[in-house]
């Protein structure tokens, strides 16, 4: 359901820059996502492809999904490390003080135009 | 051949909703509406809350309720019955409110009159805290029975929380509801995170929330 809600955010947005840039068809949208952005990339594309089908401007439009690493920086030792694998707690100095540097990302990266 | 051009964009996908809700936030302002986006799981009380909330308050500010579901209107048939302004707001299977669905509502409602306007979000802890609403603050309400451990499991929730109610403490007895911990989990995800132990059913602690609505309300209307 939350995906839905973003298909529907890609194609407003999309839309407006096609128009900006007088773009007659759209060949494909590439998404960036962060690893701990909560978003499934395979609902993503069934939304997508059932959504889509309702504007003439995306007509067989390619949705292609990328991953951002998540890493989480230590303000106790200075240095970061995967968030993913380690969570909130620091793997060098087992501190807290911990927080995500990147991996929350939700960017429309580049559009494909004709 | 096909000529394809690649348009660099770069841009979150939040970015037309999050400046939506900028946009709401000032209207909101001229007008000096305190709207407050009220956010929790299905059952921790919150049409509970929020009638306890009116009875509290006694008609000392202009409020009105916005209720947002996927379907049925109990919600707002059961705030309706409080004599306070209701609506309800059908999100359309959507799992949370947007700024632009807020706008809507909003303008449906007619909210010049009114001091503060509650919206109550669509009952989740993962979706709505994504989508900015264009509310001026965010108010979570965690329930005993869920248990302290869910802002380790739910933390954007807990980073967007300008204030988390702790609701049902009448039953902390039957539970292992650690109110210790969970004020720590909380402050991890937010320092300094205000935090209010109650109960909408029998009135315990409603006082502290209530005197906090009041604050930010009159804050809103003078700054």
């Amino acid at each position: 359901m939350h995906e839905l809600g973003l298909v529907n955010y890609v194609v407003k947005q999309v839309t407006r820059i096609a128009e900006e840039n007088r773009v007659s068809r759209i060949c494909s949208v590439t998404l960036e996502f962060g690893e701990v952005s909560g978003i499934v990339p395979s609902y993503l594309n069934d939304y997508w492809n059932w959504y889509t089908k309702k504007f003439p401007l995306f007509d067989g439009a390619k949705l292609v999904c990328e991953t951002i690493p998540a890493v989480t920086w230590c303000d106790g030792c200075k240095r970061t490390y995967p968030t993913v694998r380690y969570g909130k707690t620091c793997p060098y100095c087992g501190g807290g003080e911990t927080w995500l540097q990147q991996g929350n990302e939700m960017n429309i990266k580049q559009i494909e135009v004709e | 051949m096909e000529q394809f051009r690649v348009i660099e964009v770069r841009e979150s996908i939040l970015a037309d909703n999050n400046a939506d809700a900028e946009r709401l936030r000032r209207e909101l302002k001229e007008q000096g509406t305190f709207l407050l986006n009220l956010m929790s799981s299905p059952g921790a009380g919150k049409t509970t809350l929020l009638k306890g909330t009116i009875a509290a308050l006694g008609g000392e500010l202009r409020m009105g309720v916005m209720e947002a579901d996927i379907d049925s209107d109990v919600d707002a048939a059961a705030i309706a019955a409080t004599g306070v302004r209701a609506i309800q707001l059908h999100t359309g299977g959507m799992c949370h409110l947007d700024a632009d669905m807020t706008r809507q509502g909003l303008t449906a409602f007619g909210t010049e009159d009114l001091d503060l306007v509650v919206l109550e979000n669509v009952g989740n802890l993962v979706c709505p805290a994504e989508f900015d609403t264009g509310a001026v603050k965010n108010a979570v309400i965690l329930s005993v029975p869920e248990g302290h451990d869910k802002p380790l499991k739910y933390p954007l929730m807990f980073e967007v929380a300008d204030v988390l109610l702790i609701n049902k403490i009448d039953v902390l007895p039957y539970f292992d509801f650690d109110l210790d911990k969970l004020t720590e989990y909380a402050h991890m995800r937010r320092p300094g995170l205000e935090i209010f132990p109650l109960s909408a059913k029998t009135g315990e602690g409603m006082d502290a929330w209530t005197d906090w609505l009041r604050r930010q309300t009159a804050a809103w209307r003078q700054s």
